[in-house]
């Protein structure tokens, strides 16, 4: 691919390395990571049950399909997809992003929006954003297992996955709530937009009708995880999950 | 009326450029956008300045020549070309800021002017069906269905103007790419090269460096002949199916 104007006809161009490419694989990895998210995020209600049923749920994780898989091995099979596409995603987005840049050197003085949504303007800055949260949440709940709150980094808090959450969004920490929302809100913005787009860029829209549903599964896909996800910090910040 | 109006001034294709700010005066709100730029000509002429360069021709809104950035939207604040927009469409004691279309693969020839030969040479690439010459056959011998029909005949509006490029953060073609797609893709005649078409015209799409789509919508807002966003949707849908069907 090319990113100059040219004066003679291109032969033999080959779809699977067309920009179109580049965003059918970015709608695809964008799927497997909002199919990702609605289970996490149903696995995080799993804290309204108590300590018992979280951190039963969350060994079960490790022991899924015991003696078939070894354990933890459904995690790392995530692990693997979920890096996958998170380089796909990413790369994608880079060379498409600097296809467009390339695209407009001189810009305009004055340049209205008037049709694009907030959300659909912040994809790539917020894009950034989430990338940079993730790095946070696997440091803060998975590879340094970080306890803000009190007790330190006694083995009976981080080895502890309900304990290691509450302490985390107690109301002495209220900034690590407002982190965690924060991203959500950078979620939900990404989703309302993203959602919408893979349906596009997969070739669903092809009426005015499929269209107006594609928007409004961009709407539900976004509050419903990113709702979904802010009610266990939210009620814990409260003490109702304690 | 009376006008100021700020306009990207530049000599030619390796001139840096400037927006360069003139007073206009007697403005009637009558007027076309152009005929407005043709009364500021005038009055450079007059004052031994160099006229702005701009394209227009059939100045009837369908042969797709006009351009401009006006405020910020391309082709002015109206669903119309800049040759169809009127001056009722500004009030008196406006500023107005004229750009040309902004993008690589539309070098700037002179001022407003910008090259956009590089549509031409999509369409070169594919956009077209093969038919043998000869007698007009028979309308009725090859049917046609009605929604498919309305559809291609909707897309086939497109003039090609470059407003959805303009318009587009990515500087992408791929309203005006979709059009075409959908156009010829809707129709009987257009099935023998249904997949070969889409292949080679986003292969020069992307050669001439145009940008890739994000979804968010700007092209069809600003496009004057109102080509729906579902052109893009058929036109993924066609590439998807072409890397399927070779």
């Amino acid at each position: 691919m090319r990113a100059v104007a040219t004066t003679t006809l291109i032969k033999g161009a080959r779809s699977t390395r067309s920009t179109i490419a580049l965003k059918l694989l970015m709608a695809a990895s964008g799927i497997v990571f909002v199919l990702f998210v609605l289970v996490h995020m149903y696995g995080n209600l799993k804290a309204f049950s108590g300590e018992l049923a979280y951190n039963e749920y969350a060994e079960h994780l490790r022991t899924f399909g015991e003696p078939y898989l070894p354990y933890g091995g459904l995690l790392w099979i995530l692990r693997v997809v979920l890096l996958g596409s998170l380089v796909a995603h990413v790369g994608a987005a880079v060379a498409l992003a600097r296809r467009a840049h390339a695209q407009r050197p001189v810009k305009y003085a004055v340049k209205k929006n008037k049709a694009s949504s907030l959300s659909s303007r912040t994809m790539r800055w917020g894009g950034v954003a989430l990338f940079v949260f993730i790095v946070w949440h696997l440091l803060h709940f998975t590879i340094a297992k970080i306890n803000v709150g009190k007790g330190g980094q006694a083995p009976d808090i981080t080895e502890n996955p309900y304990r290691l959450l509450v302490n985390s969004f107690l109301p002495e920490q209220w900034w690590m709530v407002a982190i965690y929302l924060l991203a959500m809100l950078a979620l939900a913005f990404h989703l309302h937009h993203g959602t919408f787009s893979a349906i596009q860029t997969l070739g669903f829209t092809n009426t005015a009708e499929s269209r107006a549903r594609a928007r409004v599964a961009g709407w539900v896909v976004a509050i419903v995880i990113a709702g979904g996800f802010s009610l266990v910090p939210l009620f814990t910040v409260f003490g109702v999950i304690s | 009326m009376k006008l100021t109006l700020k306009i990207w001034r530049q000599a030619n294709a390796s001139d840096k450029g400037a927006l360069k700010t003139y007073e206009l005066d007697g403005v009637s709100q009558d007027m076309s956008f152009l005929e407005m730029l043709d009364l500021l000509n005038e009055q450079l002429l007059h004052n031994d300045e160099e006229p702005v360069a701009f394209d227009s021709d059939c100045r009837e809104g369908i042969c797709g020549m006009c351009s401009l950035m006006i405020n910020g939207e391309a082709h002015g604040p109206e669903v119309t070309t800049t040759c169809q927009l009127h001056m009722r469409s500004f009030k008196d004691g406006d500023t107005i800021t004229i750009e040309p279309w902004r993008a690589a693969s539309f070098p700037i020839v002179k001022d407003l002017i910008v090259d956009r030969s590089a549509f031409d040479r999509i369409i070169q690439n594919g956009g077209y069906i093969s038919a043998n010459t000869g007698s007009a056959p028979e309308a009725n011998s090859v049917p046609a269905p009605r929604d498919k029909a309305m559809r291609a005949f909707n897309t086939a509006t497109c003039i090609g103007c470059g407003a959805c490029v303009a318009a587009c953060p990515n500087g992408s073609a791929s309203l005006f790419l979709g059009a075409k797609i959908t156009h010829l893709g809707e129709l009987p005649q257009g099935q023998p090269e249904r997949y070969s078409r889409v292949q080679s015209m986003i292969g020069q799409h992307d050669a001439e460096g145009f940008g890739g789509c994000t979804n968010i919508g700007e092209c069809a807002a600003a496009c004057p002949k109102e080509i729906p966003l579902d052109v893009i949707s058929q036109l993924n849908k066609d590439l998807r199916k072409s890397m399927i069907l070779g």
